[in-house]
């Protein structure tokens, strides 16, 4: 992107100013370097989603910003009902509260590490991953609803996870507002099979050793500490998700004149959140996170029993779950005034600070963890939520390192299996079905993550607490 | 056992037939070409295929039968597309081989493929659905028919 097309206000802060149908300011986090290597649609893309009915504060950008669907990932913006507002199904994405769990083990890295490769393969068996790949769960009509109602929750009833989680997962486990009654009979099918399944693409389950920590007082309340051994697992709402997003994708498309609505982005199909059809795709959307919910839960609870297995001290605890393409209702300071809003965050995640009542209790003091992917060699971050990310983006952060080129890019230059030897010698065993799926999520394909995080850091959004690097991964 | 014809064409010449992909940031890009839109939507499927697996090696051992129905033509696509993905999703199918008729905003086609080997297609990533990015149906000037849309995966 040429910076000469924003306004800079700040190191990390380029302003889009209002010009044409937009109702409010673009603003993009990031640092100049970011900028230079970000798609120019990021601009095109935010300026249009600065645009829609009932927008409020600032249609926003994280430093991994990239070319999404109407939206771009790592787009963050809040909209009013009561000014006309619109629900977005672009603004929350195709897989629906795709979101990152982390859970913390007792045991050190230096204890785990020499076993890399044999929990590698256990977890590999263990965690069904990849297309064609079948859960040993099937879903019912009866308890496919009674999933998309119950989330996490329902997952926990069913001896699929453990009670304590749920305070540590966005709304307590489960949505409110689910309407298993607006997911289509399509959705279902593709669910059927589907439960506790990693998928693919950027998906990932990893055996991860803190590395590094920022924060001590903040990673000591989160139970981290150098040498201890996390697992990270990323995944989302699978078939059913994709299936939502898409049925009312080509619905509001078609209905969008019918609403008087000018889309300048067939994907940026939306609906008035008070209309039927805006209540329908919420209603569904909220299922959809439920499923997601329900969907981590299980692919922790078959973590869990490959680490009983294999370690007498593997008990795996749940830090936080937090999802980064969903649209909730929150309440914002806007301009002074305090409104009831839909944050449709796609690419970006929550990022409450210390304090927020809507935080478990003993994670209050210190603020919410923020957990950021990145890539099989260089791992994650856990960030903590600031007052600052409340007034500069609805409380939201990045979401990971966002894709420097293409999967076809990817392909030509990198080949799966000198990934997974060159990862190898670095002591970093990854499994997948597919050596073509791991060249196509090379480490090099992805930006810098920690100049994204960074950039996160510097605007305020979040602030770093600890790194984790990889030793075991299993890719879908 | 129908034989999947050899229907792989990537960076056809102008008049043929054929598929390839394009790139998109985080996903990619599937796009069909031929003489007809019909053959133009049956290659954009074998495109789409080819996101997770090489079309020329699944068997046609069954059939499906999909229907879609939109006045606009890559709407019609889109639709075309993403039931395939869910042929692909819930019946752990995959194809090797596809036919279409489109008349009057209504397509009819036919898929032949097989169930999912996870060790023999090594299937790479999953498209999960057809979007409206980059979606485009058109005859391009030298008389040949284009159907392309972006994936997810």
């Amino acid at each position: 992107m040429d910076p000469s097309l924003l306004k800079r206000e700040d190191r990390c802060r380029w302003v889009i100013p209002p010009t044409g149908a937009m109702r409010v300011r673009g603003v993009i986090y990031a640092d100049r370097d970011l900028i230079l290597g970000m798609d120019d649609k990021v601009r095109v893309q935010l300026s249009n989603v600065a645009s829609l009915p009932g927008i409020v504060g600032d249609a926003v950008a994280m430093p991994d910003a990239h070319w999404g669907y109407g939206f771009p990932i790592g787009g963050v913006a809040a909209f009013d009902a009561d000014a006309g507002g619109v629900i977005c199904a672009g603004g929350v994405g195709f897989d629906i509260s795709c979101g990152v769990r982390l859970l913390v083990s007792e045991l050190s890295a230096a204890h785990a590490r020499p076993r890399r490769g044999e929990l590698a393969e256990a977890l590999f068996r263990g965690v069904p991953a990849g297309l064609g790949s079948e859960g040993a769960i099937t879903l019912d009509d009866i308890d496919m609803t009674a999933m998309l109602n119950g989330g996490a929750r329902w997952a926990v009833e069913r001896g699929w996870g453990r009670p304590e989680d749920l305070p540590r997962i966005e709304e307590g486990g489960a949505m409110g507002g689910a309407m298993p009654e607006a997911v289509s009979e399509q959705a279902r099918r593709r669910q059927r099979r589907e439960m506790g399944t990693l998928g693919s693409g950027n998906h990932y389950l990893e055996v991860q050793e803190v590395t590094e920590i920022f924060d001590e007082a903040v990673a000591a309340g989160y139970g981290l500490e150098r040498g201890r051994v996390v697992v990270s697992i990323h995944c989302g709402s699978r078939g059913l998700g994709h299936q939502i997003g898409t049925e009312f994708m080509r619905e509001m498309l078609l209905a969008a004149p019918g609403f008087g609505l000018h889309l300048p982005d067939r994907e940026l199909a939306c609906a008035p959140i008070r209309s039927e059809l805006g209540t329908r795709y919420l209603g569904a959307m909220r299922a959809a996170v439920n499923c997601a919910l329900a969907n981590r839960e299980i692919v922790a609870h078959l973590t869990r029993q490959v680490f009983a297995r294999m370690f007498e001290r593997g008990r795996l605890s749940l830090l936080f779950d937090v999802s980064h393409n969903t649209c909730k209702v929150e309440s914002h300071v806007v301009a002074g005034e305090r409104r009831r809003l839909h944050v449709h965050r796609k690419g970006a995640t929550r990022a409450l600070a210390g304090g927020h009542p809507d935080l478990p209790e003993d994670l209050r003091p210190y603020g919410q963890p923020v957990l950021i992917g990145g890539s099989m060699a260089v791992g994650s971050y856990v960030l903590v939520g600031t007052p600052e990310a409340e007034r500069a983006a609805f409380a939201s952060a990045c979401h990971g390192a966002g894709r420097a080129m293409s999967r076809h890019e990817a392909l030509r230059r990198f080949g799966g299996r000198q990934i997974q030897d060159h990862l190898a010698s670095e002591g970093i065993v990854v499994k997948s079905p597919s050596t073509r799926g791991i060249a196509e999520e090379a480490p090099d394909a992805y930006k810098n993550l920690d100049a994204v995080v960074l950039a996160a850091e510097m605007a305020g959004l979040a602030r770093r607490v600890a790194r984790l690097s990889p030793f075991a991964c299993v890719k879908g | 056992m129908l034989p999947c014809s050899p229907q792989h064409a990537s960076q056809p010449a102008v008049g043929q037939s054929g598929w390839e992909t394009f790139p998109h940031d985080a996903d990619i890009g599937v796009r069909g070409y031929g003489a007809t839109c019909a053959e133009a939507f049956a290659m954009a499927a074998l495109a789409l295929v080819s996101v997770a697996v090489d079309p020329e090696g699944v068997r046609c051992l069954e059939g499906r039968k999909i229907a879609c129905q939109a006045d606009d033509p890559v709407v019609l696509l889109v639709d075309w597309l993403n039931a395939i993905i869910v042929e692909i999703s819930a019946g752990r199918l995959i194809f090797g081989r596809f036919r279409v008729a489109i008349q009057d905003g209504r397509l009819d086609g036919e898929a032949w493929g097989e169930p999912i080997d996870i060790v023999r297609h090594h299937p790479a990533a999953e498209p999960k659905g057809a979007t409206f990015t980059e979606a485009r149906v058109a005859r391009e000037p030298e008389g040949r028919w284009v159907a392309q849309c972006v994936v997810d995966v």
